[in-house]
């Protein structure tokens, strides 16, 4: 496989069309339009695929939902405010147990806030944006390469377990150029799901709904839809570690915010500090587990976010107390550079009285 | 002894949950009807709103999906794109079409999306219990036009099957009622036309259907009957609003109007 250079938005629509994806449902906003632009290009004229500009975000998620339906690979994408108007949509995709892909390439807010890159979807992308009891997968790249490896894994993973996947970018992942390689071609027959809603023929006729006037059915819903959510915390729960075997002090930090800490951490080693990173790959499932295995080990936890602090608070649930938490974030869409960061590792470092290499 | 009428396959075995005189079971029953007579049961798919007809998938023997208020249209839309060799439905009514949907509506309506959507006015919330819709006639009270529907204040009835022939993908719209024998037949027929419009690959279609809701009107069956006829029709006239499915350009492909 040879490298190619692109941009991180046209990354993600290339591997989407290599996954299999064959519906692709959009609307305009900054910072990610290169991404609807390039499924206009290179998905819309594709046998077998369709591409809709659609009216508004709304439409798009339940064109999504419609396209999932037919038991096809489908995806839209969005930022900040966009991803907002897509809950309702989200909601009955994870109620119906429809698999389906959602692109946020986020940025600074809240309201219509600015179009620069930020981490303050957090809460929203984790917590479940739209009503009700239920979860997403969510996936947080932190390359090109790996936005593309991970849309890739969304497919899957959305078809594994039916539940919509989000990938949560930011505008920096989607509007920089890095090499990177695709690992799968695209494939010669796009993929049909088996429960696909395609007319009573041969079978009896299905329903796909969720409305009941018994509480006691949707409640069994939920639970059957909590069972796949802790299989899901169990097999699918991913993060990488750097540096953490001798570290005193560990950065948590995710997608754009990773590379950046990483940087310092080099740099924090360099002068001789023992500083490691935890980058949650997946955000929803949590890495908890690791982390409070890293309480054993390490002495200080400092989470770096660009938002107010958001993924702070599941740190703070893996970390049970037995460490002190500190917070270096940035929100509204400002980007720290790795020596801003550095002088907060070195600072903290100092402060907590930490150990350096001899 | 020869059959004369029978339930038709299409249409499941089960009671309907309707109110006595509600036009929803008539519709449902007219559909099915259809479906037996073109021979597309195994090739529909409906998506049906919130609301009273949500409960259509208990009764009509065919793939459904519910969908959000309002978003059938949109839905309807995905699924036709992921598998264009569906017939696919929406059945909504005037609060689904008409107010939380109306931009998916026309949308789906101008991009000609190969869809159908059966549009139930019966100029209230029926299932929320008979709040104002976007079709409420004026001066009639609801329970959230207690004083009657104030032009002033609280805006028109909306013509939404007028708004929606407006768009060029729009190529079949038809208004009819089932509130006698002979304006249930034409409900029929325009349905059927509505699908054949999608079969023949030409755009979207849409039959608005006045719909009696007495319980909401409070009023018995017949008055409810009666209403539809003498005030409903006042402001959306029965009748053919759009057809160009006949219409050929010089090229020989069908023009938009």
């Amino acid at each position: 496989m040879t490298k190619v250079l692109m941009y991180g938005n046209a990354a993600i629509g290339e591997a989407a069309i290599r996954a299999g994806c064959q519906c692709y449902f959009g609307y305009p906003i900054t910072p990610q339009n290169e991404l609807t632009e390039y499924m206009a290009t290179n998905l819309s004229r594709r046998k077998g695929c369709s591409f809709v500009q659609a009216e508004s975000e709304v439409a798009a998620i339940n064109m999504v939902y419609g396209a999932s339906l037919a038991g096809v690979r489908t995806m839209t994408s969005s930022s900040s405010p966009g991803i907002s108007l897509k809950q309702e949509g989200i909601s009955y995709l994870a109620a119906c147990e429809l698999p389906a892909v959602i692109v946020n390439i986020s940025r600074g807010g809240p309201g219509l806030g600015s179009i620069s890159a930020a981490q303050s979807d957090y809460f929203q992308s984790t917590r479940g944006g739209g009503h009700g009891d239920y979860r997403t997968i969510v996936l947080a790249p932190s390359s090109v390469q790996e936005l593309a490896d991970l849309t890739h894994r969304a497919f899957d993973l959305a078809d594994k377990y039916r539940i919509p996947v989000i990938i949560l970018g930011d505008g920096m992942l989607g509007q920089m150029m890095e090499p990177l390689e695709f690992k799968y071609d695209a494939p010669s027959e796009l993929p049909v799901r088996s429960d696909a809603l395609r007319g009573a023929k041969e079978r009896p006729s299905r329903i796909v709904k969720t409305f009941t006037s018994r509480p006691t059915e949707l409640e069994e819903l939920n639970w059957s839809l909590f069972r796949r959510y802790r299989l899901i915390e169990k097999e699918e729960t991913t993060y990488e570690i750097y540096l953490v075997e001798d570290a005193e002090l560990v950065v948590v930090a995710f997608g754009a915010a990773a590379r950046i800490a990483k940087g310092a951490i080099r740099n924090a080693r360099a002068n001789g500090l023992k500083v490691g990173m935890l980058r949650p790959i997946t955000l929803w499932p949590f890495p908890y587990e690791k982390v409070s295995e890293l309480t054993q080990t390490t002495k200080h936890f400092l989470v770096f976010e660009m938002n107010m602090g958001q993924m702070i608070e599941d740190v703070k649930l893996a970390v049970e107390g037995k460490r002190e938490i500190s917070f270096y974030g940035r929100p509204g869409g400002v980007i720290p550079t790795p020596s801003e960061v550095l002088r907060v590792i070195t600072r903290l470092y100092y402060q907590k009285g930490l150990k350096t290499e001899k | 002894m020869k059959k004369v009428y029978r339930r038709p396959k299409s249409l499941k075995r089960a009671a309907f949950h309707y109110c006595p005189g509600c036009g929803h079971s008539i519709v449902h029953r007219l559909l099915t009807e259809v479906f037996d007579e073109m021979n597309i049961q195994d090739k529909v798919i409906g998506i049906p709103p919130p609301g009273c007809s949500v409960f259509a998938y208990h009764y009509l023997d065919i793939d459904m999906a519910e969908s959000a208020h309002g978003r059938g249209a949109a839905v309807a839309t995905g699924l036709k794109r992921a598998y264009p060799d569906a017939l696919v439905f929406t059945y909504q009514g005037d609060g689904d079409l008409a107010a939380i949907g109306t931009a998916e509506t026309i949308h789906a309506a101008n991009r000609g999306e190969r869809i159908t959507s059966i549009f139930i006015n019966n100029a209230v919330y029926g299932m929320t219990g008979g709040q104002m819709a976007p079709t409420t006639l004026s001066n009639m009270k609801t329970t959230t036009t207690p004083y009657g529907r104030d032009t002033r204040l609280e805006g028109y009835p909306i013509r939404m099957s007028e708004m929606v022939a407006l768009v060029k993908g729009a190529v079949y719209i038809e208004r009819t009622a089932v509130n006698s024998p002979a304006n249930i037949k034409k409900t029929k027929k325009a349905i059927r036309k509505a699908f054949q419009a999608q079969i023949d690959d030409l755009g979207y279609s849409l039959v608005e259907i006045l719909s009696p809701c007495p319980t909401n009107w409070k009023m018995n069956p017949l008055e409810s009957w009666q209403w539809v006829e003498n005030e409903m029709t006042k402001e959306f006239p029965l009748g053919l609003i759009k057809d160009t499915t006949r219409t050929k350009d010089s090229t020989g492909k069908r023009d938009a109007d």
